[in-house]
């Protein structure tokens, strides 16, 4: 598609055709400005500002109003120790910080955040890709099969957490009648009541609802896998997993980065389903981060110490998706291999 | 991005027979039966908790305390009949709607305007600007909900509003459809413009008559991603909707399942009326929003 526009800029046709994934990256595969700026030089340049200021104005004040100011200030309180009221004097540097950084119940947290984020790919990646494999073979009612996987998705993490909620309760639950039937024991509490298991009954809920996602996604990108392959391999011989293993899966890459990326993003700030399910309980061991500065900041007024929990929640967020964009999404460049090509051949 | 703007075989409706050719080979017969149990598996593990969510909102508590695994003795109306007519499950459904409609409609205006000269104009700022809105994406809501709850509550006196609500989450979409309009604009013609320009229609003019109209696939999906957005947010609508007739349906649930924890059914019955009408809706545009969804992240 973009073809068209760029096969006129010549020589950067090549790398701007393909955009690569991770939205970080995208702005380095459109290099066709220079090459038209000047043509257009005879125009008045004070017109075309303003039109270019027309269009964007509404946009960008909503976005450096709602989002780049607040955060600004999340800065600015969390060097304070302030209450949400009266004059904000009572500097303290980055004492919040100290305290954030030393308070139990945030380095809980910071450990229940990391646990969701690493088993939530652990779970979600191998099963997901899986049952999109299957779903991916030509099987009746595949289209139905797509759109009733994709359900908890698209349900609200508030809908989903009082169902679950109440199927997880200790009494009158349908999860421990189930259980107490077939001879498996249940802990007194309930699954979400006892300390030992409600950071894995989270896990469970989120599992259900986000795994949808994942299948979704890692079809659309088999839909983009061209079926000739699949034939070619088939005539060499290659059975079912092999051309999934060899084949496929390889294809599927850039889509599975992609969505471990989100995935990431996404356990980093969660939030609503453990408020609803347990509120960060029982005795704080399903808290997040998110969790941990909703109840400073918001039931305990502790505006500052709030923030910081929420800069420090930012700068996280920020060193994950820098890291992997370095690392992984690198990979996705149109030119990646020209580029390690070409750095062996120099080195030589 | 490809993903919009060329046909994709992305199957329109159901047609149970038409996918059945690949099943005849030799030998498959074993690996059909196994895709087709585990997709069984997948279907009731995925469907049955809704499933016993509706259906629970039919009993009573008493026959759910009997047996929470059993099928249900006594089918009765009266759970989903008193959330109809009492309480205040109206008045949050609207309000749901009224943020939505409003959240969708900040972001489609905004974000199809601004994506406009991002994607079409030559200017020295143009990617600069493109990269302010792509370093939105890494922007938790969480990492901004405490000032944003000062400033709007506070400061501008705008809690318990649906703009207070839906500015705010309008902001935070904004990146993805920025992200997600740009490649879409930039693949239109360029011909159209210089055509319309030849003819003298000013940019404005053309941004209006022509972009506006070709854009209508784009802004759907980036409305109908906006609008999902808004009608499951919890946090942002937590913090500053505190009137109860202020309130939206997730609050609404939420508030709901605390207050009356012990009745079962009622909870049940509540839930399900909250997400059947939404989950009808949506599983309706899924390929919209699927499409969108690949183009946020591939942009």
């Amino acid at each position: 598609m973009a073809d068209e526009a760029t096969a006129r800029s010549g020589g950067y046709a090549s790398t701007a055709t393909p955009i690569p994934n991770g939205a970080a990256g995208s702005a380095s595969a459109l290099p066709a400005a220079p090459a038209r700026a000047g043509r257009r030089g005879t125009r008045p340049d004070v017109r075309k500002g303003l039109e270019v200021a027309f269009f964007v104005a509404p946009a960008l004040v909503v976005f450096l109003g709602f989002v780049v100011w607040p955060i600004i200030k999340a800065i600015q309180y969390s060097l304070y120790n302030w209450k949400g009221y009266g004059p904000m004097v009572d500097f303290v540097g980055l004492k919040n910080f100290t305290y954030v950084l030393g308070n139990e119940v945030f380095q809980g947290a910071l450990v229940h955040n990391l646990i969701i984020i690493v088993l939530s790919i652990a779970i979600q990646l191998p099963l997901g890709l899986a049952i999109a494999l299957l779903l991916n073979r030509k099987i009746r009612g595949r289209n139905v099969l797509r759109t009733l996987v994709f359900v908890p998705w698209v349900l609200s993490e508030v809908v989903t957490g009082v169902i679950w909620r109440q199927m997880l309760q200790a009494d009158f639950g349908l999860l421990e009648t189930i259980l107490t039937a077939v001879g498996i024991p249940t802990p007194q509490q309930g699954f979400l009541g006892d300390p030992d298991y409600a950071l894995g009954a989270v896990m469970v809920v989120l599992t259900w609802k986000y795994l949808g996602l994942a299948i979704v996604l890692f079809l659309a990108g088999l839909a983009g896998v061209p079926e000739e392959l699949n034939e070619a391999a088939q005539i060499d011989g290659a059975t079912w997993w092999q051309i999934q293993r060899r084949v496929t899966i390889p294809l599927l890459g850039p889509t599975v980065r992609t969505w471990i990326f989100l995935s990431m993003i996404g356990s980093i700030q969660v939030f609503d389903m453990v408020w609803i399910l347990t509120r960060g309980g029982p005795a704080e061991s399903t808290g997040t981060m998110a969790t941990f500065l909703y109840a400073f900041g918001v039931d305990r007024n502790l505006i500052g110490i709030a923030s910081a929990a929420s800069v420090i929640l930012f700068v996280i967020a920020l060193v994950f998706a820098l890291t992997y964009q370095a690392l992984v999404f690198r990979r996705d460049a149109p030119d990646y291999e020209l580029r390690k090509a070409a750095r062996k051949a120099a080195k030589r | 991005m490809s993903a919009m703007t060329e046909p994709r075989a992305v199957p329109g409706g159901a047609r149970p027979g038409s996918d059945r050719r690949g099943g005849g080979g030799a030998g498959s017969t074993g690996g059909n039966l196994l895709v087709y149990t585990i997709a069984a598996v997948v279907v009731a593990v995925t469907l049955g908790p809704v499933l016993y969510g509706v259906l629970s909102g039919f009993r009573t508590n008493t026959d759910l305390s009997r047996n929470p695994s059993g099928w249900p003795e006594v089918f009765t109306f009266d759970n989903y009949r008193n959330i109809l007519t009492g309480d205040r499950f109206w008045g949050y459904a609207f309000n749901s709607t009224m943020i939505a409609l409003i959240t969708t409609a900040i972001v489609v205006v905004a974000g199809l305007m601004a994506a406009y000269p991002l994607a079409r104009y030559q200017f020295r700022l143009r990617e600069p600007l493109y990269m302010v809105f792509v370093m939105g994406l890494l922007f938790p809501v969480a990492v901004a909900v405490i000032p944003l709850f000062i400033m709007i509550t506070n400061d501008l006196g705008w809690g318990d509003t649906w703009w207070g609500v839906a500015l705010p989450q309008a902001a935070f979409a904004l990146p993805t459809t920025v992200i997600i309009m740009r490649p879409f604009l930039q693949a239109l013609p360029k011909e159209l413009e210089e055509a319309a320009l030849i003819d003298g229609a000013s940019r404005i003019a053309f941004f209006w008559r022509i972009l506006l109209p070709l854009s209508g696939p784009g802004m759907v999906t980036v409305g109908v991603l906006a609008f999902v957005g808004s009608w499951n947010a919890y946090l942002l609508p937590l913090l500053l909707l505190r009137d109860d007739g202020m309130k939206t349906l997730p609050l609404g649930v939420a508030d709901f399942s605390t207050r009356y924890a012990t009745d079962m059914v009622g909870v049940f019955a509540y839930t399900s009326l909250a997400m059947i009408p939404a989950l009808i809706f949506f599983l309706s545009l899924q390929n919209k929003i699927v499409n969108g969804l690949q183009g946020a992240v591939k942009g």
